[in-house]
């Protein structure tokens, strides 16, 4: 039985299923409270935990969102019920954390990771057509780095406590948003004051967590796979994710086309195409975007969790330093484009330079 | 029979590893790639079966092989 299960979720209509379902959640935690267009957004969601914990103060983005630990508990769930759960650790940890801190900060300047990405072409913004230009340009330098041998060096296997460092810490993060103590902060207006119910949050993240696992669904990797392998199979998924998405919006009247002033999000080009070029080509060095990164730390990868507290840790400095872009305002009939400032733009160019000195200089000779 | 070992690399470097390897096969000739992982055990056989390679995985406890013959 375990076994047609896993061949089902390793064919191409596993794939499919799993695009198609964390589509409809995603729309659907809309319907129920979350922010528009922001159904499930890793980097918004680690972003907005981010200030829950007190890692920055812009009291519009507070909230502990149950989605990012459920994410990750739903990794570990399937790891442990397929025998997946396989403890590993050491391949250069530090450069990890520093390309998922500024992953986040590409994100955050772009507003939203590849999920959001999807979620908002589903719900009609088309600056987020831009978004993904810009991530397949990333990803494709990345693509030439590890075609060109680009590795962060060997993971070893490790002693089991190890990788139930991440699941722990996720659980502790679960009982903090049951219990709300007073040090955790919550936003009373703006993004961050926009969620579904508790309960519903932690189940459709846990049951994404799940499925993620079984079928290695990837936005990033679906894009590198095309490009560098001619591989279309997690393309599959990511094409299923956009069109069930997209239904619902229908569905439920939350399609509205254009450019100017969509929900959470700015009409900036030359940034939105910048910021999600830093967020893919750092997303490719690490070898997965953010989702795939929680659902690799569920599943006893501890490199991957370091580079989730990088992008906790960055999205953190995102908002202390003003990094991260501001939406497009629309008053009184007056569109002010929005965008990041200029601590965010010579961020970026930071995380840029940073991720092309990786790639170039971390290369492995093989036959 | 060449071995290459793709153990605690990330993805995809395995399948660029052993796209990489095949390119030198021989007819009949037999490739044999180490993985740790289940998701690259996955990759690299269809990785190799789409390449139109005969590939067959095998599992001895935690460690993995995937042996590819060029038809």
């Amino acid at each position: 039985m375990r076994h047609q299960i896993s061949a089902f979720f390793a064919s191409r209509w596993g794939t499919v299923f799993v695009g198609l379902v964390i589509g409809v959640l995603a729309a659907w935690l809309v319907v129920l409270g979350n922010p528009p267009n922001m159904g499930v957004c890793v980097a918004c969601f680690e972003r907005d935990l981010a200030g829950a914990i007190g890692l920055h103060r812009a009291d519009v983005v507070q909230y502990l969102r149950p989605e990012i630990p459920a994410f990750v508990l739903g990794s570990l769930a399937a790891a442990l019920l397929f025998g997946e759960f396989r403890v590993r650790a050491g391949s250069a940890p530090i450069a990890r954390f520093f390309l998922g801190a500024f992953a986040a900060i590409g994100a955050l300047v772009f507003l939203g990771c590849p999920w959001r990405a999807i979620l908002r072409l589903a719900g009609g913004d088309l600056n987020a057509l831009i978004g993904f230009a810009g991530l397949a340009f990333g990803i494709g330098i990345g693509a030439l780095f590890l075609k060109n041998g680009f590795t962060l060096g060997r993971a070893r296997e490790a002693l089991k406590p190890v990788g139930w460092i991440m699941p722990g810490l996720m659980i502790g993060l679960l009982i903090l948003a049951f219990v709300q103590p007073a040090f955790i902060f919550a936003s009373v207006k703006g993004p961050g004051s926009l969620h579904a119910p508790i309960l519903i949050s932690l189940g459709a993240g846990l049951l994404i967590g799940f499925l993620a696992q079984r079928s290695r669904f990837c936005t990033m990797g679906s894009i590198r796979d095309a490009l560098l392998i001619r591989d279309f199979h997690l393309l599959y998924g990511v094409v299923a994710m956009l069109v069930a998405a997209f239904a619902v919006n229908l569905a439920v009247g939350k399609f509205n086309p254009g450019f100017a002033a969509q929900p959470i999000a700015h009409s900036n080009t030359l940034w939105n195409f910048l910021g999600m070029v830093l967020s893919g080509l750092a997303f490719a060095l690490a070898g997965g975007c953010p989702g795939r990164q929680l659902i690799l730390s569920g599943e006893g990868d501890t490199d991957s969790g370091v580079f989730v507290l990088g992008m906790i840790v960055g999205a953190g400095f995102a908002h202390n330093w003003l990094l991260a872009a501001v939406p497009d305002k629309l008053a009184e009939g007056v569109l002010t484009v929005g965008g990041p400032g200029f601590n965010g733009q010579i961020a970026v160019g930071i995380g840029l330079a940073f991720c092309l000195i990786l790639g170039f200089a971390m290369r492995e000779r093989f036959e | 029979m060449k071995t290459i070992d793709t153990t605690g690399l990330s993805c995809p470097e395995p399948v660029v590893r052993t796209r990489a390897a095949l390119q030198n096969l021989a007819a009949g000739e037999v490739l044999q790639v180490l993985v740790d992982t289940v998701t690259a055990r996955e990759n690299v056989l269809r990785t190799a079966r789409s390449l139109n390679y005969d590939a067959v995985a095998a599992d001895q406890g935690s460690s993995m092989t995937v042996t590819i013959t060029k038809k």
